[in-house]
Order: C-alpha cells, then structure tokens, then sequence
C-alpha cells in the first residue's frame, strides 16, 4: 500500500516520517522515530502499556493511527524527566519499588502524571480505578498504590508498615 | 455478515464475512480461534481526512459499503487491529469543525456525537440536567479510553451491554443522522436493531443525540456488574423516578442492558406500578415482571442463571437507590 508523508511533533520536536495509512502510532514512534519508551502490548487497547498524551490528554496509542496525528501535539514518556531528573512520581516508584519488570511502568507514569495535574489528591479508591486501565503481571500493584500515594502526600506510616 | 464477540478480551468485535448469518453468532471457541491465528496489525486502507460534513458525507457515498467512519476509533481500531474489520476506506470525522458540543435547551440536553466521553464525564451540564449520564459514563472503558472514545461511536456501535447506548434506550434519545439525501431523525428505541447492528445506512452519519432533560426532584440509579472495572457490562440496570407530593410515584422509566440483543427500555411495561407508595413487594414485583421471560445467553463468561440473578439484584438496587435519591429531594424540599 501507498506510504504517506506524516508530520509528527512529539515533545515539541518535529519529525517526518514515511509511513502507510495503517501503521499504528504506537509502532512508528517506536520504529520510525526510534522513541521506545512507549511500550507495545495487547495492541487492542486494554493494557495501557502504549499510553501517550494526544494533545495534553491520555490515550492509546495503538488505538491510533500515525496517519491520524497530523496537526497534534503528541507527547511521550521521555519528555517527562527533564535534564535527567526523574519526576517526582517518577522519583516515587522508584522509591517504593513500583515497578518490578518495567515493561508497563511507561503506561502508568503516563497516565498519572495527567491524571494527578487534574486531581491532585485522589483517594486510594480513585486511585485504584484509574490504575485499573492499566495492566502490571509483576508487583500486584500494591507499591504502585504506594508510589502514587507517597508523591499526593497520603502515604501513611501505618500503610508503610503494612 | 458474521458476528462474533471477544469477551474474553473485555471487547467485542464484529467480523463481516461473506457468508449471511441470520442470528448473531456467539462463540468464544471460534472467536478464540480468529485470535490465535490473526496478527494485531490493520490490514491496508485508504486514508481520508475531510475537514467539511459535507465532504465526509460525499466520501461514504462514493465508497460506500467499502468505508467506515472513524470516530474516537476506541472499538473500531481494536477490530481492525485484529483484522475482524478491514474497511476500503477509513473516513476520519476527527478534524470535523461542529460535531463536538454539550448544549442545553429549555428542556433538553443536546451533545455533539464527536463529543469525547470524558467532556461528558466532566461536563456541568450534563451533572445537572442528566446525572445518570454522568454517573453511567465513569464506567466506561478506562481514563485514557474515555479522552479519545466519542458518545455517538459507541452508540452507533451498538454493544448491548455498554453505557451509552443503554443512556440512550433509557432516555429514548432523538438521534440525527445525516446523510447526502438530508437530515433524519430517530427514536432511540427504533435505532438499535440487534447486536451491534443499527438503523445506520452506509451512507450515515449520527450527529447529535438530544436527551430530554430529568427534573430535579427524579431519583434516579445506574447498576453494572462487569467482572473487572472497566470491562464491558455483563449485565446492567438504569432506573430514573418520581415521586409525587404524597410520596406516590408518578413516573417511573428503566433500561436493561446485556438482557436482550440491544439495550432495552421497559418502561412500557411499568405503567401498573405508578400511583402506588414504593415499597419492599412492589420493587419485588418491578423485578419480576422486567425480569420475566428473558432469554439471557449462557457461555464462558456467565451462566444465563448467573445472568437472571444479577439483573434481578441489579434493577433491585437501582430501584432503591432511586428512592434514596428521591426521597431525599423530597426531603430537602
């Protein structure tokens, strides 16, 4: 099939990308722009690992064609730690161990860095539902309920012991 | 045209074969099968892009039953990801100026079909003139699924169980749709035909769903059971009522989702339990007769006993939180 010419910016740089209409947005800002902090899973749409901000807003990337991200401000997990300095969420998962294989760990970063600017302190109910569109096989989720406590500032010391 | 659904993945998906299939078919095994053996990569199709309502319309005519119009894409992509969809030509609606709106009248709410679930979600209008909405709308897929899946995408995909179009059924929404041959308008419950088949020709485009407005003395409740948050609805109730001065109910309106091949409005049948003061036998008895004959499916995810038994509880529950909710107004009034 024809490939098209694609004009992406993502973290406020430009890129042009020569693609087909059918390529998922997921796999060229992997393959064709070389960005593969953003991970590729089910690829329907139920895992969250692919979660990328399309115009400032959470969303899947392999939900997306590239074709369809002309004009929009596309943003991924490597734009989030700035002069290699991880985020303070970042910062948190790191600290509480959130993360075991890392594989679905750009999702969530992704999703909660947007999701916490709108809800600066969630409780762990609402915590626990938005994290339930993303998927984790390792850690059980408790420390990513941790993580993301501990950067709201409602990690408590009872829940530290437990 | 053959129907199959993917549960098990917590979507649904349609596969359009050539073969006709009278009855919608429903099989794990075969869908299971299609999986196995299908890569999660689209197969080829010719990209559009129309900035103009009119030139998306053109664009269906021309290609008719070869194009599919992209929306949020939510459903369709995950379809074609797994080739059980391969449109000709994919229509993008997305960068359609005018389709994307939340708007009151003097007794209604109107919303643009491209609205994304999530400007329903947070929208104040909706809260205020449509709770249920906005309550039945967090249930839909995930956060991130909600930004990008729009309100007339998933009621022209017509799942059964899902949120939307049972909001639709229950409040009996006027749809538009449009086409080049001019504007139409349809009855919710004369729209859904059967499992993720519509009154939607080729050439269609739904535009705007207009739900009447609640008063604000209704009660009113929204009750799914899903077996993981964010999944679709196995089975699911939408309950909104009245009650008068002398705490008689006076209008009483109800949905089922998941009980039948399309979501269901059953409040025809309810008429007889107006103008009685709500109690224990007569929610017993609503449950009853919503619940009466249904032919629930039985497969791997739930029994049809399984089924029955949820949808009772939940028209159950969501009679009686209505009447917490409108007991309360009541009250403060």
């Amino acid at each position: 099939m024809t490939k098209v010419a694609v004009h992406l910016r993502i973290n406020q740089e430009d890129y042009e990308v020569f693609v087909e209409p059918r390529k998922l947005l997921s796999d060229v800002i992997r393959e064709e722009v070389g960005l593969t902090g953003t991970h590729v899973g089910c690829e329907h749409g139920v895992c969250g690992a692919c979660t990328i901000w399309w115009d400032g807003r959470p969303a899947r990337s392999c939900l997306l064609f590239a074709v369809q991200a002309e004009g929009h401000e596309l943003t991924t997990i490597e734009a989030i730690s700035r002069d290699g300095q991880l985020s303070p969420l970042q910062q948190a998962f790191h600290e509480e161990h959130g993360l075991q294989c890392g594989f679905c760990t750009p999702g969530i970063i992704m999703t909660f860095e947007s999701y916490l600017k709108d809800h600066p302190s969630p409780s762990e109910a609402e915590i626990r539902d938005v994290l339930s569109g993303n998927l984790c096989r390792c850690t059980g989720y408790q420390n990513i309920v941790r993580a993301i406590k501990k950067v709201t500032g409602t990690l408590t010391t009872e829940t530290q012991e437990g | 045209m053959i129907l199959v659904e993917l549960r098990c993945l917590g979507i649904h998906t349609i596969h359009e074969g050539k073969g006709e299939a009278a009855e919608p078919m429903r099989g794990d095994n075969i869908a299971m099968g299609f999986l196995a053996t299908t890569l999660m990569k689209p197969a080829s199709f010719t990209y559009h892009r129309p900035r103009e309502l009119a030139e998306a319309l053109r664009l269906l005519d021309d290609y008719a039953d070869d194009a599919k119009v992209i929306a949020g894409g939510q459903s369709l992509v995950p379809m074609m990801n797994m080739r059980l969809a391969r449109p000709a030509h994919l229509v993008d609606i997305n960068e359609i100026g005018g389709l994307s709106y939340i708007r009151q009248t003097e007794d209604k709410l109107q919303v643009g079909a491209l609205s994304r679930q999530a400007d329903l979600e947070q929208s104040a209008l909706v809260k205020a003139f449509c709770p249920i909405i906005a309550d039945a709308i967090q249930h839909v897929g995930h956060l991130a699924i909600r930004q990008r899946g729009t309100i007339g995408g998933s009621i022209a995909h017509a799942d059964p169980s899902a949120e939307m179009p049972l909001m639709a059924a229950l409040f009996n929404a006027n749809l538009t749709i449009i086409s080049t041959g001019g504007t139409r308008t349809v009855p919710a419950n004369e729209f859904f035909i059967t499992i993720y088949t519509t009154d939607l020709l080729p050439g269609e485009i739904l535009t705007n769903i207009e739900f009447p407005r609640m008063s604000p003395e209704d009660g009113w409740s929204y009750q799914e059971f899903s077996r993981r948050s964010g999944d679709f609805a196995i089975v699911s109730a939408a309950t909104i009522l009245r009650l008068d001065d002398t705490g008689k109910v006076n209008h009483i309106q109800m949905a089922l989702g998941g009980a039948e091949s399309i979501p269901v409005n059953v409040s025809a049948s309810l008429t007889g339990f107006l103008g009685t003061i709500p109690d224990e036998k007569w929610a017993n008895a609503i449950v009853r007769t919503v619940t009466a004959g249904l032919e629930l499916n039985d497969d791997l995810h739930a029994s049809a006993e399984d089924r029955l038994e949820w949808l009772q509880l939940l028209v159950k529950r969501s009679l009686q939180e209505s009447l917490q909710r409108a007991t309360k107004r009541e009250g403060e009034g």
